[in-house]
């Protein structure tokens, strides 16, 4: 028996959530009695078996086709389904994020199999060949659904921040596999890519200022800004601040936004709707400025000042300042 | 130009989503329902597309017979044609959804042409599957980018941007292509008076659908544990600046 | 945040718009150690006033309802938060364009600036109407958009400055604890406050919270629908929240209010949509709040076609905010305001709109704190006013069903409800239906007002029962009522009166509590009457009843229908508490009939035995000698024991005749056989309620005799006062010292002939009397001449109205204006005082 991890990497990066998907499959395969094998598609990422080794997974495959040279939705599915289709294992499992879930519904169509996205739970006595019993993330996390995977292969993506990397080295095997691709899998293959400018994004910094309604316009959010900018942070905001037009939408936070996971987060103004809490309750910290005691927000967050945020955040940014000597 | 959109009705829940006491669904008794965001952009994108190359936007949703209010409101937003599978729940599993849907835009293909552009939402509000789509585009044997943040269509290709941690991604597609889309790619319009009082006066067709029960299937819903919060409070107005610096000092985020 | 208490004097539930004024009322008079609770959040916490479209237009036909608005706007014009914008009620119809003539009548009473438009002049104001499909406009420069939201919260952040209130929101109510009747504790999710009084003012909430204590606060959550469209070029150009009238679609039954760049389209067009409080959302599972429901679109589709023909800019903006808002609404559409009956110090501030709402907390805060309210009579939103089947859902829907679409409607003043009907019949109901009654409801009772086998008598007075030439005067009514006026004042007539409430006093303790209750000396012989008001701490109308002593420790009340609830509640919340008296209330068991006119005596004559010291059945002597008036005997007829009561309303000789209600039928048939040698005939209560009465000069309460006023000036005050302490003596022997500065007078209309040269008959609502050049009359204390009741009065062949005045134009003869549907009729002050402009010396009464 055999669990294998698709490992997410991007022009041969691996990606943080990956971590999360080798210790989770090595833990599920450690309790069906099953190896622990990986995949990773592209020959650009083949060094990465330096770091998949220290997980522990026993072989890792290398998909390797002249055409692979970058993501592709179409491409990656096929590859996979071959992959899976050649090693026949119980269970296939990749990252939550837009790519794993892209690839595994790609395969799962291809193979004709089901799927199960966002997995937090896996039952803790499956042991291979039953149905799969998992808990899986509905309305992007504010609900929970308990559902049954009823198929020979299992496919499955790991929702993010769930479980965290922990490594547990091992000698892994190398298996090259030449996976075929036709043409019409190759036409999505991303085509061009207009880099980011460097520095922290939303998804990946440690601190997000956040900005909701109670902002109250674009220019308001510059004291937000300076905040931001003090503490090597992002600025995020609310929906109701992209649909207000102060805002671009790459900065929401939320169900339908970014998810986010920074060390703290300061929600200013923002009272909390649910679909906003989704995107923001992976933060490990949370501070909420508001000027409702009684706003969902300053109920669910560790911290939280009571007050204007045009008159909180520029004093937070002042006393930094003091304390920086700026 | 044709443009088929994929949605699905789904309840527009507040900050609780109740559960019915079978666990089996969300308690939509004083809900509202709309389609997922992704997908009022979908159709938001498509009329767009019409209006600057002209044709046809068709809305297809697979549901119950109710969603035909889901219908009429994006013809009330500029959608010509609407197409309704009927069943007899609020929805089928995303196997037994594509199958079903591909069998549908089979159909109206050959009564109307192919489809230039077939859209989805990137995944459903309620579900969150993110499969459909895929699944559909596969049977179809059509490409499929989701996560489209921006979508042309220029000489009969589709080119799709699609953001990334490391940037920006340009996919270009030669249609008929199939792309999944994400919230974002616009500012979907709201119908107007005279939109929804016309949109009133289109006929809907229906097409029946089959397929066989995937492998996925729900147990029960439930909803997760509540955050147990202590709030501290570290202060009332611009006097707690110290105490929130002081925090910020002791996470390692300031230093 | 402050700790969450144990113990308060008050806690008020609710921070809506009623909640937040209240507190904030009763801060300002003096009451401390308050809590205020809500389970939403604030300053929104979910409810009605989150949603409110928040605008006021102040005329109102119905003088409580213009009070208390008024005194609202006035408040919200203090706080800063009234944006007078003007709104422009628009006719379609032609029947609207009459009844903007009735609303400048109302609009002049009140004091309101008021002006009629042509559709140019309405397009001049709105330049974005359709003035083609519009007939013409009310407008009234005065009304106003409130921000009800911020207007609360300086309410209650003033009551919290002061040091009287605390404030917890998130706090939900999950029982009302209730201790030998009186309200005990208030049991939230945060803990228990014990508390001297509570105040449910939860809106659309309130029944269930009530429920919880045992109480009842009969009101339905109802939908309104409202959608907000925009953005709208002209309105964004106007760079304001209101710049532009908001215009009343009168006919469409639909509004258009402008909110900055877009409008805001609200209906009561739609199909009454209910929804039981207990099924009401928690703000957690609601999408905006739980009074923000999803649009059913399909209802509102209508009312949209109508809104784009009106404005056809709205066609092409974009539905911004479409919601199935939730509102209150009650079986009479009045509020619901006072201590409940049920549990004593439980009070309820119910179904209250934006507009009222100010002015309704004042009212409520000076009810709690004096007694009774100072700001204006409450008689039609007194949560008292209900009888048990007025209480139940059914009742509930099927009126509000009823009068949902009224809204903007066109309601005439006597209309009638046509669900609900025959919940109470008299015994003698199949008798009025054989003899052709047409029935108006009362609170439930059927009672004939007038009956089509007295048809043939308005040939007999064809002088005096001339149809009315306009179909408004003439709705509701009938030439037969003349007739039968005339009739009964010619011979003898019988009336149904079963609809009277009957309350038994009896206990040593008796007559010590009715003399605290009643102005006048009760403390008359076993088997004489007397006729009280009751009065108010503050020395104004709180009821107006005849007191029958029975036994020495025995006495029966009599009041009307329309006050039983009320007078009820009132004698009910005094009742000693040592056991001394006991309070039955008979009216289920009793029926009443009256039977007034010359032949009267002689019918009764006949109709009449008792049984003699020999134990003989012999005819009992009905003479005036042995049976004076005022006096009670116990009789048979026709072996019914039954209790007569020579009194009248009507100005005749006679009686009214109680028995058991199973003894009714055959009491009833005995009557008319007896009568029959007089051709007795049945008569309706348009004789007993308006034309007998007026002749007669006879106050009602709720019309003549309220709050406002006192024994005094309505001409009610007695020779002496009777030693014993009652309620509102103080206010009384101050009145009495004072000289009134406004007097009840009856007038007459000199000439009813309108421009149009047909004959107006008033209706009696509100109609302002003017002075000869069309100036309000305003006593010193800021009340206002207006007609109280207004009708016919065969016998003179005069139409009479009843207002009081001030002393200057309170003068016999002095020729004064009323106006009615916007015209002015000449009318002579006829009688100054309670004397009586027919038979004067009451003659006919006591021969």
């Amino acid at each position: 028996m055999t669990v294998l991890a698709i490992v997410e990497h991007d022009r041969g990066t691996i990606t943080p959530a990956s971590f999360g998907v080798l210790t989770a499959a090595r833990n599920l395969a450690k309790q069906m009695g099953a190896k622990f094998e990986a995949l990773t598609i592209g020959a650009n990422a083949d060094a990465l078996s330096e770091v998949i080794s220290k997980y522990g997974a026993t072989t890792i495959h290398q998909a390797h086709n002249s055409a692979l040279l970058d993501f592709g939705p179409d491409a990656w599915g096929e590859s996979i389904a071959q992959v899976v289709r050649k090693i026949t294992p119980q269970l296939v499992i990749s990252s939550g994020t837009e790519r794993g879930h892209e690839i595994i519904a790609q395969a799962a169509a291809r193979l004709d199999l089901p799927a199960a996205m966002n997995c937090l739970e896996f039952d803790k006595n499956f042991t291979g060949t039953e149905p799969l019993k998992v808990v899986r993330a509905r309305w992007g996390g504010s609900l929970m659904e308990e559902s049954q995977i009823d198929a020979p292969i299992k496919l499955v993506t790991l929702a993010n921040h769930i479980v965290e990397g922990v490594e547990d080295p091992t000698n892994s095997q190398i298996a090259v596999i030449e996976v075929e691709l036709d043409d019409s899998v190759k036409q999505t293959f991303v085509q061009d890519r207009v880099e980011r400018v460097a520095g922290v994004t939303l998804a990946t910094s440690p601190v997000v200022v956040s900005g909701g309604r109670g902002v109250g316009s674009a220019e308001a959010f510059a004291p937000l800004e300076e905040l931001a900018g003090l503490l090597n942070g992002v600025v995020g905001c609310s929906r109701a601040v992209t649909n207000n037009g102060w805002r671009n939408h790459t900065d929401q936070v939320g169900q339908t936004g970014t998810r986010i996971a920074p060390d703290i987060y300061i929600a200013c103004g923002i009272s909390g709707a649910i679909q906003h809490w989704v995107g923001a309750m992976a933060s490990k910290n949370i501070l909420a400025i508001n000027i409702d005691p009684q706003a969902n927000i300053v109920t669910k967050a560790g911290y939280a000042v009571i007050g204007d945020l045009h008159v909180v955040v520029p004093a937070i940014s002042a006393e930094i300042r003091r304390r920086k000597n700026l | 130009m044709n443009i088929l959109v994929c949605v699905k009705r789904v309840p527009a829940p507040g900050a609780r989503i109740n559960i019915t006491p079978d666990a089996q669904q969300v308690d939509t008794a004083f809900l509202g329902f709309t389609v997922s965001p992704h997908e009022e952009c979908a159709v938001e994108q498509a009329v767009q597309l019409i209006e600057k190359h002209g044709g046809d936007v068709t809305v297809l949703t697979l549901g119950p017979v109710e969603a035909e209010e889901q219908l009429r409101t994006a013809v009330s937003t500029g959608v010509a044609k609407a197409v309704l599978v009927p069943i007899d729940t609020q929805d089928w599993d995303p196997q037994r959804t594509a199958h079903a849907l591909a069998s549908v835009i089979a159909e109206l293909e050959v009564a109307n042409g192919k489809y230039d552009l077939i859209l989805f939402g990137n995944e459903s509000a309620d579900s969150c599957g993110y499969q459909v789509g895929i699944r559909t585009a596969l049977k179809l044997g059509r490409p499929i980018v989701n996560g489209a943040k921006g979508l042309e269509l220029e000489n009969g290709i589709a080119t799709v941007r699609r953001e990334s941690d490391a940037g920006v991604e340009i996919y270009k597609l030669k249609t008929p292509a199939c792309v999944g889309v994400k919230e974002g790619i616009n500012l979907p319009r709201y119908p107007t008076m005279k939109g929804r009082l016309a949109s009133k006066k289109v006929a809907i067709t229906q097409n029946a659908a089959t397929g066989n029960e995937g492998g996925l299937k729900l147990i029960t819903l439930r909803r997760p544990p509540e955050r147990a919060s202590n709030t501290k409070i570290l202060g009332t107005g611009p006097d707690a600046a110290s105490a929130v610096v002081d925090l910020l000092e002791e996470l390692g985020v300031f230093k | 945040m402050s700790e969450f208490p144990t113990k308060a004097k008050c806690v008020v539930i609710g921070a809506g718009i009623v909640g937040n004024c209240l507190v904030g009322h009763l801060a300002k008079l003096g009451w401390t150690d308050m809590v205020q609770i809500d389970k939403g959040p604030l300053p929104n916490p979910g409810g009605s006033t989150g949603h409110a479209s928040n605008f006021i237009f102040p005329t109102d036909h119905n003088k409580e309802m213009a009070l208390l608005t008024l005194a609202s706007q006035k408040q919200y014009i203090e706080m800063g938060m009234n944006n007078t914008c003007g709104g422009i009620e628009v006719a379609r119809n032609p029947e609207r364009l009459e009844e903007f003539n009735r609303r400048m009548t109302s609009a002049k009473s009140w004091g309101i600036d008021a002006k009629l438009l042509s559709p140019a002049e309405v397009k001049e104001l709105v330049p974005f109407i359709n003035e083609k499909i519009v007939l013409g406009g009310f407008y009234t420069p005065s009304v106003s958009c409130v921000d009800s939201l911020q207007t609360g919260t300086l309410m209650r952040e003033g009551a919290m400055k002061s040091g009287n209130l605390n404030v917890f929101a998130n706090t939900e109510v999950l029982d009302l604890e209730v201790e030998n009747g009186t309200i005990k504790a208030v049991v939230t999710n945060k803990g228990r406050i014990e508390a001297e009084y509570v105040v449910v003012a939860c809106g659309v909430w309130s029944p269930r919270i009530a429920k919880m204590a045992g109480a009842n606060i009969p009101l339905t959550p109802a939908v309104h629908q409202m959608a907000d469209v925009g953005p709208i070029d002209i309105l964004q150009k106007s760079n304001a929240e209101v710049a532009y009238p908001i215009v009343r679609d009168m006919d469409t039954f639909c509004y258009e209010r402008q909110t900055a760049g877009s409008m805001e389209v609200g209906s009561y067009a739609h199909r009454a949509i209910f929804m039981h409080p207990d099924d009401i959302p928690s703000n957690e599972a609601s999408a905006l709040s739980p009074t923000e429901l999803p649009l059913t679109q399909d209802d509102f589709d209508p009312q949209m076609e109508q809104a784009i023909e009106l404005m056809e800019m709205l066609g092409d903006a974009e539905i911004k905010y479409a919601i199935n808002g939730l509102l209150s609404l009650t079986p009479d559409a009045m509020p619901v305001l006072g201590e409940t009956v049920e549990v004593k110090n439980l009070w309820s501030a119910a179904a209250v709109w934006i507009k009222e709402g100010p002015g309704i907390a004042q009212l409520v805060a000076e009810w709690m704190t004096y007694g009774y309210p100072h700001l204006c009579d409450p008689h039609s939103s007194d949560i008292s006013r209900f009888y048990a089947h007025e209480k139940t859902d059914h009742h509930i829907y099927a009126r509000c069903d009823e009068h949902f679409n009224k809204t903007y409607g066109i309601v005439h003043p006597r209309e009638q409800w046509a669900t609900q009907r025959n919940m109470r019949r008299s015994p003698f109901y199949a008798r009025e239906e054989a003899a052709g009654a047409t029935f108006f409801d009362a609170r439930g009772w059927e009672r004939p007002q007038w009956f089509a086998s007295n048809e043939k008598l308005v040939k007999k007075f064809a002088s005096a029962c001339e149809p009315r030439a306009h179909e408004w005067d003439a709705r509701w009514w009938s030439p037969i009522t003349n007739a039968e006026h005339l009739q009964m004042r010619e011979s003898v007539g019988m009336v149904d009166l079963t609809a009277f409430n009957e309350f038994d006093f009896t206990g040593p303790g008796t007559m010590k509590f009715l003399q605290y209750m009643c102005v006048n000396n009760v403390d008359v012989e076993v088997g004489r009457s007397v006729y009280t008001p009751l009065l108010t701490p503050g020395g104004g109308f709180r009821g107006d009843l005849t007191i029958m002593r029975l036994a020495m420790d025995h006495f029966r009340v009599i009041t009307g229908a329309f006050d039983g609830g009320r007078d009820n509640y009132w004698f009910n919340r005094h009742m000693p508490q040592d056991g001394s008296v006991k309070f039955t209330d008979m009216s289920s068991s009793l029926c009443t009939i009256g039977v007034w006119g010359p032949n009267a005596e002689k019918t009764m004559a006949k109709a009449t035995q008792n049984i003699n010291a020999e134990g003989k059945l012999v005819p009992f002597d009905v003479s005036q000698k042995n049976f004076p008036y005022g006096s009670v005997r116990e009789v048979l007829i026709d072996g019914v024991p039954a209790t007569m009561f020579r009194i009248s309303y009507v100005g005749e000789n006679g009686w009214e005749v109680y028995t058991k209600m199973e003894h009714g039928l055959r009491m009833w048939d005995s009557i008319a056989k007896a009568g029959e040698e007089f051709e007795i005939i049945p008569v309706g209560m348009g004789v007993y309620a308006v034309t007998g009465r007026i002749e007669k000069g006879y106050r009602l309460m709720g019309a003549e005799l309220e709050s406002e006023y006192n024994p005094v000036e309505a001409g009610l005050n007695r020779a002496k006062v009777k030693t014993a302490d009652f309620i509102g003596k103080a206010e009384y022997l101050k009145a009495r010292e004072e000289k009134p500065c406004a007097v009840m007078c009856t007038l007459e209309m000199i000439d009813n002939t309108s421009k149009s040269g047909i004959k107006r008959f008033p209706t009696g609502g509100n109609e302002p009397i003017l002075t000869k050049t069309g100036e309000r009359i305003v006593d010193t204390k800021g009340r206002v001449s207006r007609v109280t009741t207004a009708g016919a009065a065969p016998s003179l062949g005069k139409y009479l109205l009843l207002a009081y005045l001030t002393p200057e134009h309170a003068v016999e003869g002095n020729e004064l204006r009323v106006m009615y549907m916007n015209e002015l009729f000449p009318v002579r002050v006829a009688r100054v005082g309670s004397q009586p402009v027919f038979d004067p010396t009451d003659a006919r009464m006591k021969s």
